[in-house]
């Protein structure tokens, strides 16, 4: 059986749906209710608590610690100041990504990288002669990340530094009441939020605590059912669903490079070498074959559709991890891989990968939609990412 | 010289900004006036207790029409629609009734009270649902007259025709009773639960002069499903920010196509020369004139108080004079320092995140309806309770409360006349009944609003602080709204129309009259 997560003891007495599901090497709450809409509407409204636990963490430490990563990550390490967050892809030698996920620069030698999978066999394989600590800390390291526009308020409840001095993709040491955590201003929602990191053992403190704090804040604990939603409107891939790791890849053509996945601002060329710079380079000099988008389905077509069948317009309220095929005229141009209705901004979007040269913002397409176990096709337009994005992300 | 609008539209309520909205999208030079300090008519937000922000009058979002956010772009300007959970009613016998999102949950509960009523709730939504989807186009729909009609009247008729048709034996059958029957005597037809009939016929009896018993209440049944059938458009549900947060958004909207919005401009007169609009008088002398003035005020407000006796056909005038426009209503909103407790089901939970329903029977509502027919208030009022702050905690400071009460019967011509004893005297009839079922709610309490229909009145100016701009019966419906012959936003004066919830489709925060005037003035050749 898979193990719950260090917040078990507080989580499963929430979880009145009885809904776990697997994320990584856990179980985790799908939703707490039935119904995971107002674990969505927490987010954009007030806030959301979500165990995010099972993310795998990795201690670098040593002086040997910035080679190493520089080595690894796409971006320049040195350019992240220490109390910064970078988000950043890795990549095989062919420049293909393996993985993405967050570094956090804890000291002038000492980094935290979280990510979606194991990854420690790749960075011990990348430290070959290099004077660096590698540690596996994903069951030592507990997470809880804090979402939504009361966030700050109900944390700076419990922390004793001013937190609008902790700026966007930043990250700091501090105590809350007896819990030692490091509080990061990131997360997965496109909102403003926290996530805040601690030993595992201290794990059932820091939910309560943070539980009380909220309260009177509408806290609501949500699950990655609703965070699934929050992340398509934000813009935001997720492995396994948007692109498949160059590691797990059955065909080369399931592969995907940074700049296929909106990802070339993450990659920095200048540096001194790096997994895959090579190929990297050689790609940004040719024109782009893929490129992941922003889709808008028109929702008219898709009413127009399901009254035609005699029935009211059906559209996905959970995020729909499936390929969806995406036309030009008849032409096959690419793929949606997450597909979701947006209740905060009532449309009907998609995150898709689209062929050159049919992937500039205004083209319009057709995307396959069910109705009635038939094949229908519906229009679609390409979009600029993110869907949602309110100033209080950055703020 | 001055300035000459294309259209001015009287007041800023949500129709008026909508017709606003359209009409600037369209390219027209367009002037709100709004007698009050903010826009939104009957659709404000207004902090009047620090930190507790009161959505003074309508509370819920009813049938935004989804082409209207789309085609306004609301989301963009900061429309956010947060979903009612659940609807309970509590029982003085100590029990409740609960109902909420999730069928087999809901199933369970009705189960309790009445194993049969759980069974027939599914397929009665579900007809509901059918014959909502087949009423719905007229919603969106110019009325046809079927006394005179035109070529686009018999193609409306026509489809009207095709849809009912394509129903089918039962459902239009079905449709039949709903057109006529009383909610009491339709909902007796599927249901025994005294506490679930009581609850579902209080959205056919909101904001009319009819008891649950009375013919023709059946109909506004049907409304509650259209908003089912917008999906996941989500029709009903409450704004974050409350209900002014719509009237912002419509507003942004307006504005952002060039719309020019003007507050504390109250319009006195439509100056009007022969037998044509041509602007305005506001109550400080000021006269603004424009090539089409349009009302989005209730139709005895527009007709007899801001055109000349003279400008009207007498028998126009007196249709109008007949128009049912009934107070029925009042609402209280409270600042709360802790959450009201409900001996039935104590506790924090979903019950409180949705519609609270003072509702316990058919007995109940219709002995409440008793005291009005006789010029009182009731003793024992029908209630629709919200609690925003547990939706948008933004309302309310931490920890702290708002709570909405929409309070039926509450009749304008109360015997004696609404003095402030009598007001004070309703409020504390309210927070009685409340205290019956949660009775810590007195304690709590940091602050009242009571407001009466005639309180209602003066402040939006809706005539008899009717809620609807004219009762949603049948006989004010459709093609009859609101009289015969000039449903369709135009009126014996040329250049006039009409665009508030006094039209075709009617009240609640839906928007279809305003844009559907501003579509039959584009139309026209403005």
């Amino acid at each position: 059986m898979l193990p719950g997560t260090p917040f078990h003891s507080r989580t499963a007495p929430l979880c009145a749906a009885h809904n776990w599901r697997r994320w990584g090497p856990c179980v985790v709450a799908g939703s707490y209710d039935l119904h995971p809409e107002r674990e969505y509407f927490a987010v954009r409204t007030s806030a959301a608590l979500f165990d995010v636990s099972p993310l795998y963490k990795y201690a670098i430490r040593g002086v040997d610690a910035t080679r190493l990563l520089n080595r690894v990550i796409t971006r320049d390490v040195s350019r992240c100041r220490v109390g910064q967050v970078f988000y950043t892809p890795w990549c095989d030698a062919a420049g293909k990504v393996l993985d993405d996920g967050t570094l956090q620069r804890l000291g002038e030698s000492v980094f935290r990288l979280t990510c979606a999978e194991p990854n420690l066999q790749w960075l011990y394989a990348n430290a070959t002669g290099l004077q660096v600590e590698i540690e596996d800390v994903s069951e030592q390291v507990a997470a809880l990340s804090l979402q939504g526009p009361s966030a700050r308020a109900i944390l700076q409840h419990l922390c004793p530094a001013d937190l609008n001095d902790l700026r966007y993709f930043h990250v700091m040491g501090s105590q809350l009441g007896s819990v030692a955590v490091e509080i990061s201003r990131t997360g997965y929602s496109g909102d403003l939020g926290y996530e805040v990191w601690c030993e595992a053992a201290a794990a059932p403190q820091l939910w309560d605590l943070i539980w009380e704090a909220g309260m009177p804040y509408g806290l609501v604990p949500a699950g990655i059912l609703a965070l699934d939603v929050a992340r398509v409107e934000a813009g935001l891939l997720l492995l396994d669903v948007d692109y498949t790791s160059a590691r797990a890849a059955a065909i080369e053509a399931r592969k995907s490079s940074p700049y296929e996945l909106g990802l070339g601002w993450a990659v920095d060329l200048r540096k001194e070498n790096f997994v895959g710079r090579a190929a990297l380079a050689l790609e940004q000099t040719r024109p782009a074959q893929w490129r992941f988008v922003g889709i808008e389905v028109d929702w008219l077509d898709v009413e127009g559709l399901f009254n035609a069948a005699g029935l009211a317009p059906q559209v996905p309220t959970q995020t729909l991890r499936a390929s969806v095929p995406l036309y030009l005229s008849d032409e096959w141009v690419g793929y949606a891989s997450s597909t979701v209705w947006s209740p905060i901004t009532k449309r009907y979007i998609g995150l898709a990968h689209l062929r050159a040269p049919h992937f500039a913002t205004g083209t319009s397409l057709q995307m396959e939609v069910t109705v009635e176990h038939q094949r229908r096709l519906a229009s679609a337009k390409v979009v600029e990412l993110p869907f949602y994005d309110p100033p209080r992300k950055r703020s | 010289m001055a300035k000459r609008y294309d259209a001015i539209i009287v007041g800023g309520g949500h129709n008026g900004l909508v017709a606003a909205a359209y009409l600037a999208r369209a390219g027209r030079e367009v002037l709100v006036l709004e007698q009050r300090h903010l826009v939104g008519g009957a659709t404000v937000t207004e902090e009047l207790y620090p930190g507790f922000k009161y959505s003074v009058f309508s509370y819920v979002v009813s049938l935004l029409r989804p082409e209207i956010m789309r085609d306004l772009s609301l989301a963009r300007h900061g429309l956010e629609i947060l979903p009612l959970e659940s609807t309970f009613t509590p029982l003085p016998g100590g029990d409740y009734l609960l109902r909420g999102p999730d069928h087999a949950q809901t199933h369970r509960e009705i189960y309790r009270h009445s194993p049969r009523d759980a069974d027939v709730y599914d397929e009665y939504g579900r007809l509901m649902a059918q014959m909502a989807m087949a009423v719905r186009p007229i919603l969106g729909m110019v009325p046809p007259d079927p006394a005179a009609p035109g070529w686009r009247d018999l193609q409306s008729l026509a489809q009207l025709g095709s849809h009912v048709r394509a129903l089918g034996g039962e459902r239009f059958h079905a449709l039949a009773k709903l057109m006529t029957m009383s909610a009491a005597d339709f909902l007796d037809e599927w249901f025994e639960c005294e506490p679930l009939k009581a609850t579902m016929s209080a959205s056919g009896i909101i904001g009319t002069f009819l008891g649950p018993r009375s013919p023709g209440s059946a109909y506004v049944l049907l409304h509650h499903y259209m908003g089912e059938i917008d999906g996941a458009f989500r029709a009903w549900g409450f704004a974050r920010g409350g209900t002014g947060a719509i009237s912002s958004a419509i507003a942004s909207a307006a504005r952002s196509f060039g719309a020019e919005i003007r507050t504390n401009a109250a319009v006195q007169q439509v100056i009007t020369k022969n037998g044509r609009a041509m602007g305005v008088v506001l109550a400080d002398g000021e006269e603004i004139y424009a090539r089409v003035v349009a009302s989005s005020l209730d139709p005895k407000r527009t007709f007899l108080k801001l055109c000349a006796p003279a400008d009207l056909p007498t028998e126009f005038r007196e249709a109008i004079e007949r128009f049912k426009i009934r107070g029925s209503s009042g609402k209280v909103n409270l600042s709360l320092a802790a959450l009201p407790n409900f001996t039935s089901l104590p506790g924090m939970g979903m019950h409180l995140r949705g519609s609270i329903s003072i509702s316990p029977s058919m007995d109940y509502l219709e002995q409440a309806f008793d005291d009005a027919k006789y010029g009182e208030f009731s003793r024992h009022p029908y209630m629709d309770v919200l609690i925003p702050s547990l939706i948008d905690p933004g309302m309310a400071p931490p920890g702290q409360h708002v709570m909405s009460c929409f309070v039926q019967y509450a009749p304008y011509n109360l015997k004696g006349g609404w003095t402030d004893a009598q007001r004070t005297a309703f409020g504390d009839t309210v927070v009685n009944t409340l205290c019956e079922y949660a009775p810590n709610l007195r304690e709590n309490i940091l602050h009242r609003q009571v407001l009466s229909p005639a309180d209602i009145e003066s402040v939006t100016g809706l005539t008899e602080g009717n809620i609807f701009q004219g009762e949603l019966a049948l006989n004010q419906l459709f093609f009859l709204r609101p009289v015969p012959g000039w449903a369709q936003y135009r009126t014996p004066v040329r250049a006039l129309y009409q665009c508030g919830s006094g039209t075709h489709p009617g009240g609640g925060i839906c928007g279809a009259p305003g844009r559907l005037a501003a579509m039959e003035m584009l139309r026209d050749g403005l």
